[in-house]
């Protein structure tokens, strides 16, 4: 074959300006016709309901998530498992063992050998061995500052953090026990640090977690169920036949996700009520006003959905393609991970998807008491993303098999 | 130049490098009911898609009702009816249900009474309720039929609407599709069955994406030049298998009690059953059948190939 062939060439432009003036001629069927639309929106909404399994999973899941990450997930861990490593048990040792044990971060276990405590510590049964130095409360007495060392698994860091980041304060613990000649002169202060943990005083990781999770939960029940609508037309075989019917690909489009906005408002209620009930979650911010942002939320999600449908040939390319959107949805958005904890190319990337800016906003509203003007930054890159899919899944629609 | 309601010229599509279609003209005049014939893969489907706006073709040109099929396949979508090859409604919807989709979509000023109207016409009516998956191959071929004339269109286009249906179903869908036929419907019809290609008006054959014959059945059997002979008597069988390699005997078939030879020259066949050792059987010469017509032009194709 040629490399170059200009009647091939020619042919193929031929074919793509046709199927560019199609699209223009066709526009002499009614744009919109609500009783087109809703023929299709009836039939999607029958199939819908046809299916069992879909319809348990669009209660069941969000509940499902909302209790298993509510109560499992927390991002700081109290009662680690630690050990200590000591030759003799003195007086100083006890007092600095019940200071480590009043943050509340250890559960102290005394370790026998070195070998011991590096077993346990490899095979992560401990996360932190505590090695007191020998002659420790003479060393202290005579003012040599001796090194206590604390190995910590930090093959976790998200575990050992909070835990590690308490000790410093330990410093002082055993001023009582002093003679009063050692006892530090506390050196005048020249400035104090007060910190306020805002929003979320206890620092409780659910009112983290439980936000997020309405938004990740929203992204099952539209990306993941839209993405298939097209595909799903293609490998049953229907699809001819919708094609060979007079309809606007507008219509088709629309009544595909519109069933699913309905579903995406019931589950977001239902998270709502059982979170506030459950959990304790406080709603700071209006509810009205949640709602639209989610609307806006689902919309752009439905828009990815059936862009990505319309794009795959079958459901297995829409499943990748799926997994392709969702996991940087996960990880860049902020709702796993700290989102200004990432270099600034990865925040780049976050800031395209919804789900980052959805997440601020339900933040912002359940937990700050945001208001309108706090959450605009949030939403115009929203309608933005919506905008933009809903524009390219209209232009790669096809009216014909080829 | 009106009355033609499907008229192409030169249609042409590939496939990757595989042409299917390859300069197809066709012509059907209204009311007629006009019979498409040919191997598998001979382009049929191909080429109805290409009518009915689903396919863009890459070169040619042409109307169907009027419309140009490269600019304006909306319009004919809207006037014809289309009924795919695969069954291709809503399985998880009930008979009604697809109907009902169908009305509404093709705008019908008064859906339900259109629906209920088709179902009795179809007899339909009493599967009114039940789940399109659950019917059996035969009712939903009848269900696509109902779906495919809902609308009042002009021109029907058919693909292999009777395929797995049984007899009696098969004669009532083309008594009706004659009904039909006879309002001014105009038909274009696939099959691979030879009695409802003699039913048609006019018959066209495909191969290799390329009209071969057309004209009314009996022509195309009179003007195939096939010869035919037949004899009756038992253990033909055996019979058949030896002709079949016989020189100057193009095929034989045992038909119940008779065997059935073809083939092209008369001198070369008539020599060949006089020498093979079943010259005593009582042979005569018979007009040759669509099947004889059809069957020879595959295996010409499949020599050419
Ligand atoms: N979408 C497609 N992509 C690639 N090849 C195709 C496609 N559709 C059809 N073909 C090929 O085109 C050829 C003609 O197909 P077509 O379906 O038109 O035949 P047909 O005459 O309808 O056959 P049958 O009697 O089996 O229904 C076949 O070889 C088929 O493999
Ligand atoms: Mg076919």
């Amino acid at each position: 074959m040629k490399a170059f062939s200009y009647k091939r060439f020619m042919t193929l432009l031929r074919k793509e300006w046709l199927q560019i003036t199609q699209r223009k001629k066709r526009r002499n069927l009614k744009a919109f016709s609500f009783k087109r639309f809703g023929a299709l929106l009836r039939k999607e909404w029958l199939q819908i309901i046809r299916d069992p399994i879909t319809l348990r999973f669009i209660i069941a899941l969000p509940m499902m998530q909302l209790f298993l990450f509510g109560y499992a997930v927390n991002t700081d861990p109290k009662n680690l498992p630690a050990g200590v490593l000591s030759v003799n048990h003195s007086k100083y040792e006890r007092s600095l063992l019940a200071a480590l044990k009043n943050t509340g971060y250890y559960d102290i276990a005394v370790l026998s050998s070195e070998a011991e405590a590096e077993c346990a510590l490899a095979r992560g049964e401990l996360l932190f061995v505590i090695s007191i130095p020998p002659d420790f409360d003479r060393s202290v007495d005579r003012g040599e500052a001796p090194a206590i060392l604390i190995d910590a698994d930090a093959s976790d860091p998200i575990a050992v953090a909070n835990a590690t980041a308490a000790l410093p304060a330990l410093s002082a613990a055993l001023d009582r026990d002093l003679p009063p000649i050692r006892q530090a002169q506390a050196p005048a202060q020249a400035f104090q640090i007060i910190v306020h943990a805002r929003y979320n005083p206890e620092r409780l990781t659910v009112l983290n977690v439980v936000p997020g999770l309405i938004v990740i939960v929203l992204i099952f029940s539209t990306l993941f169920v839209t993405a298939l609508s097209m595909t799903r037309e293609r490998e049953r075989g229907t699809l001819e036949n919708l094609l060979a019917m007079p309809v606007r690909p507008i219509e088709v489009m629309l009544a595909k996700v519109v069933p699913y906005i309905a579903v995406g408002y019931l589950q977001v209620v239902l998270i709502l009520i059982a979170a506030t009930l459950v959990f304790q979650l406080p709603v700071r911010g209006s509810v009205l006003l949640l709602l639209m942002a989610l609307g806006l939320f689902i919309a752009g999600n439905l828009a990815l959905g059936i862009t990505i449908s319309i794009l795959s040939a079958n459901q297995m390319q829409a499943v990748q393609f799926v997994q392709f959107t969702f996991l940087p949805q996960i990880f860049l958005s902020g709702f796993m991970f700290p989102f200004k904890g990432m270099p600034a190319w990865a925040q780049w990337v976050g800031e395209i998807f919804p789900t980052t800016h959805a997440i601020r906003i339900v933040r912002g509203l359940l937990l700050k008491g945001n208001d309108f003007p706090d959450i605009v930054p949030e939403i115009w890159p929203l309608a933005l993303f919506t905008l933009a899919a809903m524009a390219i899944a209209t232009w790669f629609y096809r009216e014909t098999l080829d | 130049m009106m009355n033609l309601v499907i008229d192409v010229h030169g249609l042409k599509k590939s496939f990757g490098a595989r042409r299917v279609v390859d300069g197809l003209d066709l012509q059907v005049k209204a009311g007629e009911i006009c019979g498409f014939l040919g191997a598998n893969g001979s382009g049929k489907t191909t080429t109805i898609r290409m009518l009915c706006g689903l396919l863009l073709p890459d070169g040619g040109s042409g109307t169907c009702l009027g419309h140009d099929i490269m600019r304006e396949a909306v319009l004919i979508r809207r006037e014809a009816g289309y009924m795919t090859q695969t069954f291709s409604y809503y399985e998880d919807l009930t008979v009604s249900e697809n109907l009902d989709l169908v009305a509404n979509v093709y705008q019908m000023p008064d859906p339900r009474e259109s629906v209920t109207g088709i179902m009795d016409r179809m007899g339909l009516t009493s599967r009114a309720g039940q789940l399109t998956g659950e019917l059996s191959g035969g009712w939903k071929q009848r269900l696509a039929l109902a779906a495919c004339v809902l609308h009042g269109p002009k021109l029907l286009l058919l693909d292999e609407p009777t395929a797995g249906v049984d007899a009696k179903a098969r004669r009532d869908f083309w008594d009706l599709i004659h009904d039909m036929a006879g309002e001014g419907l105009t038909v274009l019809v696939s099959t691979h069955y030879m009695d409802e290609a003699e039913r048609c008006n006019r018959i066209v054959y495909l191969a290799n994406g390329r009209i071969v014959v057309q004209g009314r059945a009996y022509e195309v059997s009179s003007r195939s030049g096939i010869i035919i002979f037949e004899a009756a008597g038992s253990d033909l069988d055996a019979a058949a298998r030896q002709l079949r390699r016989t020189k100057g005997i193009e095929a034989a078939a045992v038909f119940g009690h008779a065997l059935r030879v073809a083939g092209t020259e008369r001198t070369a066949l008539e020599k060949a059953i006089r020498s093979s050792e079943y010259a005593a059987l009582s042979w005569h010469e018979t007009e040759p059948r669509l099947e004889d017509v059809f069957i020879h032009m595959l295996s010409a194709k499949r020599d050419e190939a």
